[in-house]
């Protein structure tokens, strides 16, 4: 028998909200944060929505105990969000790193805005890419979403979720204060996501991995009588801690980046347009990407050759989908509301088969004005 | 010839595997160890419906990884902001955690004082030696005017927090100090606090030998406990002290909510 088709529900919605919205329909039963904006509508909504589903929402203290709360909910079986800008993402490094050891499942959504510092609330910016990355000390690895709509606002919370869940990691959407402050109409599915479930322990499995396995270990959630022991300090299989042997720590440290570097063709997503035949490619991410599209499809009616490229998942980095569909360009022109983030690691991937540069906006904080990005393709 | 070997009593409670302590002799930690293993065991407690959360610092390897529950060994100083999302995620958990003056008190103070104010319901047992134990015996904010420590080699400054009055004043509603010369009353401590509805905070005095006991010429852990024994006093007897000799001594015993536990 068909599945019943039921009609998708569409809604006028705010960046910020169609995340919170994304959220819910992934399953998410907790959220713990500190206001801050371009980031705080997310909090306000979930501060309305959870409380009546018999999820939990609670304002902590500041950042670094929010991070903390969500990964102590999540290790009951919760599934676990905290939203964020700039300032409150430098706090929670800290705790980012514990998520990435503990292999704990949580999403955490940073709305950028312009740095260095408390810098300006409200103005986009796509500075806090490298942080992401590398913000927490010690070697490891990130995944991370750039939506360009309140639609994949909604559409990349849910990936972000499903992605936690089946890698028991920490999974950044990395938004910016344009994308979470634009309304647009989202397409909502007409029921909650099927969703993606966390394997869990069960006390059969007593000895057995929990942790540092490259196929993701089943999670030892607290209350099953499973006694579990975790731990940021380096640990085996067990969870049982090793703070003596180097031996353990190579262990511990390339599991955990082989289990993100095992999946990351199924994790990397690019979209991208008119690259077969085209001289020049513009490559950008988040909303530059969509205006990079944009400026692309004009100068193709102009009659130049002319194609883009827009990395969904900034980490992983798309390298080797970059290599793919730029290869054969003279010119990659990456686009970035920054001063040149995701501009080094285009041209070592790039860099060999064409020549890459990169183009800010002539006011850091505004988007690229096409005119600025015809001309530098011209020069 | 015949060998007998002696089971701990609390040898029930404690991870297989892990029996051996890395604390060093004469360390106060083994004695809150056994006391709160006590509490529960008094209260025929399971130890699968409890959580155990702790920092990093010689007190926060007293629950991980010998108590054989399930345990989240935090990072340094949050450990009540990760207990407060496993505690509000899942209600029915006994959530208990036990860690250092350094980790609950300096790094972790802003966690300390919120979660007293918000009165959730988890048990804290604060280990408090006055000193950090594990990197290698420097100033905390505990430590009594004068003390040299390893940074401060001429004398600590300022007075140490009295963290009884400062968990009172943002909202803990039960609070407690006790000594490891008084292991009894640790433990009812520890089990009044586990069936009171709030935040419960135990502070428990205890003596580092090794860094604490050494700096401050207070000298080994037998000395170091008759001291203890020596300087602790009943509200009681506070109130018939001499106001000016009260600074040399501690206030023991059920300090707030003593009369709450049991009826709420
Ligand atoms: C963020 C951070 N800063 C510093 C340290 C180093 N460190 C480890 S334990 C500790 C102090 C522990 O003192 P306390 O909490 O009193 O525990 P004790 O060892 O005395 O029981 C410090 C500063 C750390 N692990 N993490
Ligand atoms: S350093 Fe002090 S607190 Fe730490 S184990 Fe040794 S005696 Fe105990
Ligand atoms: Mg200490």
């Amino acid at each position: 028998m068909p599945a019943t088709v039921i009609p998708a529900e569409q809604r006028l919605l705010q960046g910020n909200v169609a995340c919170a919205e994304g959220a819910l329909a992934a399953g998410c039963s907790f959220f713990a944060g500190y206001p801050i904006t371009p980031a705080t509508e997310i909090a306000e909504h979930l501060a309305r929505e959870l409380p009546p589903r018999d999820g939990v929402f609670i304002q902590m203290e500041d950042e670094i105990a929010s991070v903390a709360a969500i990964i102590g909910a999540s290790w009951t079986g919760a599934k676990v969000m905290t939203a964020t800008s700039g300032p409150g993402l430098s706090l929670m490094q800290e705790n980012l790193g514990y998520a990435v050891g503990t292999e704990t499942p949580c999403v955490i959504v940073d709305v950028q805005r312009g740095g260095p510092s408390t810098g300006i609330p409200a103005v986009p910016s796509q500075s806090d890419m490298v942080q992401v990355a590398r913000g927490s000390h010690g070697d490891y690895e990130t995944v991370a979403f750039a939506p360009s709509s309140a639609q994949e606002m909604f559409d990349l919370t849910v990936r972000a979720f499903d992605t936690a869940e089946r890698l028991r990691t920490p999974v950044f959407l990395l938004a910016d204060a344009a994308v979470g402050h634009m309304r647009e109409i989202v397409t909502m599915p007409a029921q909650a996501c099927a969703g993606v479930n966390r394997r869990v322990a069960s006390v059969a499995d007593n000895g057995a991995a929990r942790f540092l396995d490259e196929q993701v270990a089943p999670m030892p959630l607290f209350g099953r009588g499973l006694k579990a022991h975790v731990t940021g300090s380096c640990h085996d299989e067990a969870g049982m801690r090793n703070v003596v042997d180097a031996e353990a720590l190579d262990h511990y440290v390339r599991r955990l980046s082989g289990k993100i570097r095992r999946v990351r063709d199924d994790l990397v997503e690019v979209a991208s347009g008119d690259t077969e035949d085209a001289e020049i490619i513009l490559v950008g991410w988040g909303l530059v990407g969509r205006a990079a599209q944009a400026i692309a499809t004009r100068a193709r009616q102009q009659g130049q050759r002319v194609g883009w490229v827009r990395p969904i998942t900034v980490w992983p980095f798309a390298d080797v989908e970059l290599v793919s569909l730029c290869r054969e360009a003279k010119r990659v022109l990456v686009l970035e509301n920054n001063m040149g983030q995701m501009l080094p690691y285009v041209q070592a991937a790039v860099g060999r088969y064409s020549e890459v540069d990169g183009l800010s906006p002539r006011i850091l904080g505004a988007l690229h004005r096409p005119t600025d990005v015809l001309e530098a393709m011209a020069a | 010839m015949t060998t007998t070997t002696a089971t701990h009593p609390m040898a029930k409670y404690l991870r297989p595997g892990s029996e051996v302590t890395t604390f060093c002799p004469g360390c106060g930690d083994g004695v809150i160890a056994h006391s709160v293993l006590r509490a529960i065991d008094a209260d025929g407690a399971d130890m699968d419906d409890f959580v155990f959360v702790c920092g990093i610092g010689c007190a926060g390897w007293i629950p991980s990884p010998y108590f054989n529950a399930d345990t989240l060994h935090t990072t340094h100083g949050r450990t009540l902001a990760f207990a407060t999302g496993v505690k509000l995620a899942k209600p029915q958990t006994q959530v208990v955690v036990i860690s250092g003056d350094g980790d609950l008190t300096a790094i972790g103070g802003n966690h300390l004082i919120h979660a007293a104010r918000r009165d959730l319901d988890l048990t804290v047992i604060c280990v408090n030696n006055r000193i950090y134990g594990m990197t290698g015996g420097q100033v905390a904010p505990t430590t009594p005017e004068g003390v040299k420590t390893a940074t401060t080699p001429y004398g600590a400054e300022g007075r140490p927090f009295d963290l009884c009055r400062l968990v009172e004043a943002a909202g803990a509603s039960y609070v407690a100090r006790w000594t490891t010369a008084q292991p009894r009353f640790i433990t009812r401590s520890v089990q009044r606090g586990m069936a009171h509805k709030g935040f419960a905070f135990i502070e428990v005095m205890t003596q580092c030998p090794v860094q604490f006991g050494k700096l401050s010429g207070e000298g080994s852990a037998v000395h170091m406990h008759e001291i203890m024994a020596d300087r602790s006093v009943t509200l009681r007897q506070a109130e018939a002290l001499d106001p000016a000799d009260l600074p040399d001594k501690w206030v023991v015993g059920e300090l707030v909510g003593a009369t709450n536990v049991g009826k709420d």
